[in-house]
Formats: structure tokens, C-alpha cells, sequence
């Protein structure tokens, strides 16, 4: 059993790193994890871990624990709908509304393994024609060093892409790479990968149309939700928007963003009622 | 309830699909080959199929062949779940009609996603 106090000095370093909450249940998936870490660095036991870690903190080895702890769980086309709302509402507005600068950028913030960003391809390149000649930037941030260079790879094994991704995906974008299968080099040249711990400020990284921020904050306690979301909407346009997990809210977190009520999973920015989703039936109520 | 017919000449394997549908709330009908499904099917089309592909007397391919000939036989969703795992076979089921397809080993969660791709759950 891990002791107490060294639970507390690790969960500590991951929450102020990352965000991540670790309640004293979760002791067993700390000491599970961070196992493999201890190993790597040649030691034995949390013991030592705790004990390298309060003697001579090692910036290396504190994000190697920070990533130890995350979760990385994922899926391409997670809940289907945010998928079909990109191609069938979000991105034809958008298409209308940047017509004059043909350019559109969308940020993956907190992408794993790279399946939600490379589904937003996959949807991109399925519209084909409609956006010849624009420009369309996906980037797709993580804290994790191991997620981004196994998304960045391409590389899934069968049974992750026989979850979510339909099977005519699969015959049209992948190929057979001994028993795993590459994801088609011009689908992976779309997105661009890097490192971004939401904590910081994302300012730098620049104005986005669509942020796809799902499943991230479920693991993130509740003022850390807060400034991660309205620094989010900091960098929207007044017509953007966000997609959160299924079992995710603004209720209680940001009074920024609202909940579209015709479409699940997407939020837009309130108060600013200039990008018109959820504003279809007032419209047409204060029309009749 | 929608009704789902598994066609494996495996019984394990029969009994592992039949327990997973079961839970998605489908009423499962078993078929040990492809003839027996297709006499299966002469009696109540099914909504879907989980079918195997290499089985004796009439393998998964044939069956889906005779399948979609007959009267109300494109209506069923064809799941397509077998070890041929290569590119070139999929090709082939999907060219012979199956809507999905499933490589073994497959779990629980595979079956969930591939049915609701195809509009079943
Ligand atoms: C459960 S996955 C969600 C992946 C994908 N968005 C989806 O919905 O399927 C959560 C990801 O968030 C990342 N993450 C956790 N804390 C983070 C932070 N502070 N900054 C950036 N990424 C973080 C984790 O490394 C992990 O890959």
C-alpha cells in the first residue's frame, strides 16, 4: 500500500501540473500507474519515487508522472452526433460565413491518441469539393508526449478502429500495416499535433471557429473547468463553436458559454446571439 | 424487439454473440451454417444477421448471395463477423452486400458500435 503521505505529495504534483483530481480512492490507480514509472527510473517502489521526487524533483520525471495519470480513452466518431452536426450545420455555415477569407480553423484541445481529430478530418475530407481552395487547420493539442507521438503515427490496432469508425471509413482511409492499420498519410497531413497543457494561456495558438474540448474537463476540478473554458472562449469568434463530452456541462462552471439546445454536445457563446443555432425556433416563434 | 440471426458453426462462439444481443435487447435465432440461416430466414426474416464467414455446407458469402435474393431478403442488416481480417475480404462482403463488418475477436463494445452504425440500437 502506497503511504499516505507520499499519495498526498504525488496526487499534489498532478493536480498542480495538470489539473487532474485524484481523490484518496484512487490511490490504487496511482500506485498501478505510477509503478511503471518507478521502473523506468530504475527504482522499485512508489517509495523511492516519492522519495526522488521530494529530494531532487527531476522536471523529466514529474511530467512523466503527470502523464502517468491521465486518461487517455477514446474513440474515432465518439457520440456519432457532434460528428454529423460538423457536417451538416456547422461547417456549411461556416462556409458562408468565411467566405470571404476561406478559413476556417478547429482545435482539438485534449486529443489523445489523435481519433476526434483525424474524425474531423475524415468529415472535412468527406465534403470534398465544397471547400476547394479554402484553407482548413486542425490542431489537435494534448498534454500528453505519448498520446501525441502515437496519434501523430497513425497507427491503430484493430480493435480501435473497430470502434466508432464505420466500415466504408475503413476501406477508404486506411491501409493494412502488418496487424495494424495506417490512417492514409493525406487524412494525418491535415491535422497538425503539439504539446499544450490546457492550464496555460492559449491565446498563442489563435482564433478558433470550432473547439472540440470532450471528455477532458470530467477529470479537471471545478474553478480549473472554469478558467479552462472561458480562456476557450477567449479565442472564439462570436459565431463559434464547442463540442464537450456527453456527460459534460457548462451548468455551474461558465455562465460564457450555452448548450444549443437542437443539438447535443454543442455550446455557443452567450450573450454575444450572433451565431444563430439555438436561435432557429425563437426566431420562428417571435415570427408567429 | 428487433430479432437477430447468428450463423457460426462455431457453438461457443454462437453462445458468446447470443449473450452480448441478448443484453442490446435483441430476440436471437442461431444458425450452425449458411443453409440452415437461409431456412431460418425462409421462415422470419430476421432485422439482422451476424454472420461468419467460413462455415461447411454454405459458407457466409454464398449465404448472403441467396439472402439478398430472396423475397424481403434485402431488408435484414448484415453484420459481417469472421477472422478474415484482411482488406481484400472486406472488400469482397461489402461488395456482396453486407452492411458491416466485424474482425474477430470481437467484444461487446465492437458490437454495440458496428449495430448502431448501422441504424439497429
Ligand atoms: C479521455 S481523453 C479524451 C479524448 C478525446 N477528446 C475524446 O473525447 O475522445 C482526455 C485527454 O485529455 C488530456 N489532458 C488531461 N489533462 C490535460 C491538460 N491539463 N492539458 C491538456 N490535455 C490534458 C489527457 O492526456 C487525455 O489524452
Amino acid at each position: 500500500m502506497i503511504h499516505p503521505e507520499d499519495f498526498e505529495l504525488l496526487r499534489r504534483i498532478v493536480k498542480s501540473r495538470s489539473g487532474l483530481t485524484l481523490s484518496p480512492d484512487k490511490a490504487y490507480l496511482l500506485e498501478n500507474r505510477l509503478m511503471a514509472v518507478a521502473r523506468k527510473w530504475g527504482m522499485n517502489e512508489i517509495e523511492g519515487l516519492a522519495a526522488t521526487v521530494r529530494g531532487a524533483p527531476n522536471e523529466e520525471l514529474l511530467r512523466e508522472i503527470t502523464e502517468a495519470m491521465t486518461t487517455n480513452e477514446t474513440l474515432f466518431f465518439r457520440d456519432q452526433s457532434p460528428f454529423d452536426q460538423l457536417e451538416k450545420v456547422v461547417l456549411p455555415r461556416l462556409l458562408e460565413a468565411r467566405k470571404n477569407t476561406r478559413h476556417i480553423r478547429i482545435w482539438s484541445a485534449g486529443c489523445s491518441s489523435g481519433q476526434e481529430p483525424y474524425s474531423i478530418s475524415m468529415v472535412i475530407k468527406q465534403l470534398g469539393a465544397a471547400l476547394n481552395d479554402w484553407r482548413v487547420d486542425i490542431l489537435a493539442t494534448d498534454i500528453s508526449r505519448a498520446m501525441l507521438d502515437k496519434a501523430r503515427a497513425g497507427l491503430y490496432t484493430q480493435f480501435e478502429v473497430q470502434r466508432g469508425l464505420p466500415i466504408a471509413m475503413l476501406m477508404k482511409y486506411f491501409s493494412q500495416a502488418g496487424d495494424k492499420w495506417e490512417l492514409d498519410p493525406g487524412i494525418r497531413a491535415m491535422v497538425n499535433f503539439d504539446e499544450f497543457n490546457l492550464l496555460n494561456d492559449p491565446t498563442p495558438l489563435g482564433r478558433f471557429d470550432v473547439v472540440f474540448c470532450r471528455n477532458v474537463l470530467i477529470y479537471l476540478d471545478q474553478p480549473t473547468k472554469t478558467r479552462v473554458l472561458e480562456n476557450i472562449c477567449n479565442l472564439m469568434p462570436d459565431d463559434g463553436v464547442l463540442y464537450m463530452g456527453g456527460a459534460e456541462t457548462v451548468m455551474g462552471v461558465t455562465e460564457k458559454f450555452q448548450p444549443v439546445n437542437e443539438y447535443r454536445g454543442m455550446y455557443e457563446i452567450a450573450k454575444r446571439a450572433a451565431a444563430g443555432y439555438g436561435t432557429a425556433s425563437q426566431n420562428y416563434a417571435s415570427n408567429a | 424487439m428487433k430479432s437477430c440471426l447468428v450463423v457460426d458453426d462455431s457453438r461457443v462462439i454462437r453462445m458468446v454473440a447470443r449473450k452480448i444481443l441478448e443484453e442490446l435487447e435483441f430476440e436471437v435465432i442461431e444458425a450452425e451454417d449458411g443453409q440452415v440461416a437461409i431456412d431460418r430466414c425462409n421462415q422470419v426474416m430476421p432485422d439482422a444477421v451476424l454472420l461468419d464467414w467460413h462455415m461447411p455446407v454454405m459458407d457466409g458469402i454464398e449465404f448472403l448471395y441467396a439472402l439478398r435474393q430472396l423475397p424481403g431478403g434485402d431488408k435484414p442488416q448484415v453484420v459481417f463477423c469472421t477472422t478474415k481480417n484482411d482488406l481484400s475480404h472486406i472488400q469482397e462482403a461489402i461488395s456482396a452486400g453486407a452492411n458491416e463488418y466485424i474482425m474477430k475477436p470481437f467484444d461487446s463494445e465492437i458490437i454495440q458500435s458496428k449495430f448502431s452504425q448501422v441504424g439497429l440500437i
